[in-house]
């Protein structure tokens, strides 16, 4: 019997639910933690952006308007199809960052983790940052949060599962779409990732993932007008001043934490509360 | 060809099954062929600010109310009220009882009005009602009239009537440039598309027009192809240059565009011009204006800058 032909994966990109390649044609070489080629990734460009932007507008209205419950149904659901994948993300983890097989293994079991226990907090965060406020008149008056909208987020370099994990979760959780700009040096796991997301009953647009240079994506996104808010966790300190500075034009909500995280820390609620509006009822009583 | 003394359906028939018929896939290919041209930078800043100023805005609802009117007429004159050098569009386009409406905002800002009549979109009425629906628009101001033929009609082989019914509502119009509506969403082949172009020009349109928008498909590219060779056609033999009108279906900056290429490479540059060729539609305006910003700031535009229509 001959010889199999070796069948390697095609590294695209994820926009609208589908797996695209980018616009312009473009790919670049990954390497792994020792300098080993592994695989070529999609190199997206400003429209491919454009693209992901516009799907995740559509995505939103449906998204936002879904049951806290059903959001967290679909999180959890994530998380079951990444465990049913464990073996696949532990090799991947730990080529692109070259720790051991063992490493690796903690490292996709937090990522699990972190999304179930986001999905637990999509029925609950409305109770801890909504309230029932006193006024001086015959009304009841009750403040909710509400989800921004499209929000841009650059991926952390390091943590090409977990930290990519730990930045998309508590966006979609509350009901915001985004536009990830995945690990430009480990970018292979956002893509498998995304065939997770594509087969967790997370409708198509909600995340969107691409691969690339991040100095080249990030301005176009935070320069964006139809983007209302980004996460500049993964972006160095010129290219996050950068972006800050053009997103302040239509006064998007930034998140740009300072120094390195921590992701194996209790995340807290900051990463949600981020990116969530407060709509405030006032409702006649007594007549 | 004679032209235009159509005493007969026998002689219209004769003339109208003379043309030669219409190659549909080599139509079908040449209009995705010019589909893929990449207009770019200066050229693209070019065509968006041509493309709006032919934009023919229209509102065509039963739920249209005098506010919308206005708002829409608003739009018309100052498209993009944050940019001045933003051009204003052709003509605004409204149901006849909304002409007045109209033509109180555009004022004398160049803006025309236009209104559809003659028992659009159907077209199902007697000649005498659609007479009195175009003078009706007429006298409330209507610059120009978009009517629709009478399908049923066409398809069934009274040209005759088409004919006579078209020379009526034109004779109507008086002064008002005369747009005939083909449907072509409703002739089934492109055979009766060019025929159906032939007969209006005949008959005295000043523009043929795709569609009334109610039907789909609407503007394709083919179809607008095949009408613009009607008219390049019919100059060339009788010296009369008619305008076109695709509507129904053009949504983005690049659909626009293409339909422009298409002009200039199939009718030629004299009809790059919105005297001669307009864009039927609405939501097209707002994608122009954000692909213009787009050119202007370097920064993609959101929807929530521009009007909701």
């Amino acid at each position: 019997m001959s010889e199999r032909l070796s069948v390697r994966k095609t590294y695209k990109l994820y926009i609208g639910g589908a797996f695209p390649r980018s616009e312009s044609g473009r790919s670049y070489a990954v390497t792994g933690a020792k300098g080993e080629f592994l695989a070529n990734a999609s190199k997206a460009s400003r429209k491919d952006v454009r693209d992901a932007v516009t799907a995740a507008r559509k995505a939103f209205p449906g998204w936002s308007a879904a049951t806290a419950y059903n959001r967290g149904q679909i999180l959890y659901r994530i998380a079951e199809m990444l465990e049913g994948r464990r073996a696949q993300f532990v090799s991947e983890v730990a080529e692109a960052d070259g720790v051991s097989g063992k490493k690796a293994g903690e490292l996709v079991d937090a990522a699990v983790d972190r999304l179930v226990w986001y999905a637990g907090w999509s029925d609950k965060i409305s109770s801890l940052r909504g309230s029932s406020n006193p006024v001086a008149g015959p009304y009841f008056n009750l403040s909710t949060p509400e989800p921004t909208g499209v929000v841009g987020i650059v991926a952390p370099p390091m943590g090409p599962l977990f930290g990519l994990v730990s930045v998309i979760a508590p966006v979609i959780v509350t009901g915001n779409t985004c536009v990830v700009i995945a690990s430009e040096r480990a970018p292979l796991p956002s893509i498998t990732l995304a065939e997770v997301l594509a087969t967790s009953d997370l409708p198509g647009g909600v995340v969107n993932i691409l691969t690339g240079s991040a100095a080249e994506m990030a301005p176009w996104l935070a320069g964006h007008m139809d983007v209302n808010g980004i996460d500049l966790t993964g972006a160095d300190a010129e290219l996050a001043q950068r972006c800050e500075e053009l997103a302040a034009e239509n006064l998007k909500r930034v998140l740009r934490p300072n120094g390195k995280t921590d992701w194996t820390a209790d995340p807290g609620t900051g990463r949600m509360t981020a990116f969530l509006e407060t709509k405030t009822v006032w409702h006649p009583i007594g007549i | 060809m004679s032209i235009p003394t159509a005493s007969s359906n026998a002689s219209l028939r004769a003339s109208l099954h003379g043309l030669p018929g219409v190659d549909r896939v080599g139509a079908d290919a040449r209009a995705a062929g010019l589909g893929t041209r990449s207009i770019k930078t200066t050229a693209k800043r070019q065509a968006i600010d041509m493309a709006i100023s032919m934009v023919d805005l229209t509102t065509l609802e039963g739920a249209d109310t005098r506010g919308k009117v206005r708002a829409m007429c608003a739009k018309a004159v100052h498209p993009d009220p944050t940019d001045p050098t933003v051009p204003k569009v052709a003509a605004v386009c409204v149901y006849p009882d909304l002409v007045a409406e109209a033509r109180d905002v555009v004022g004398s800002s160049g803006v025309k009005v236009a209104s559809v009549a003659t028992a659009f979109p159907s077209g199902r009425s007697s000649l005498e009602v659609k007479v009195a629906d175009t003078a009706m628009a007429v006298a409330a101001g209507a610059d120009e009239i978009d009517m629709v033929i009478d399908r049923g009609a066409f398809l069934s082989g009274d040209y005759l009537k088409v004919f006579e019914e078209i020379q009526a509502v034109k004779e109507a119009c008086g002064e008002a440039h005369l747009k005939v509506i083909l449907e072509t969403g409703e002739l089934a082949t492109y055979d009766n598309v060019r025929r159906a172009s032939w007969l209006a020009m005949m008959a005295g349109g000043d523009f043929i027009k795709t569609s009334t928008g109610k039907v789909q498909p609407a503007a394709t590219l083919p179809v607008t192809l095949v009408m613009l060779e009607a008219v390049r056609d019919f100059r060339d033999r009788e010296g009369r240059m008619v305008g076109v009108k695709p509507a129904g279906g053009i949504r983005t900056t690049k659909d626009a565009i293409k339909m422009l290429v298409l002009v200039n490479e199939t009718a030629g540059p004299d009809w790059l011009d919105p005297d001669w060729f307009r864009l039927g539609a609405s939501s097209v305006l707002n994608d122009l204006l954000m692909q213009r910003q787009k050119l202007t700031t370097g920064r993609y535009a959101g929807p929530d800058y521009f009007t909701l229509d």
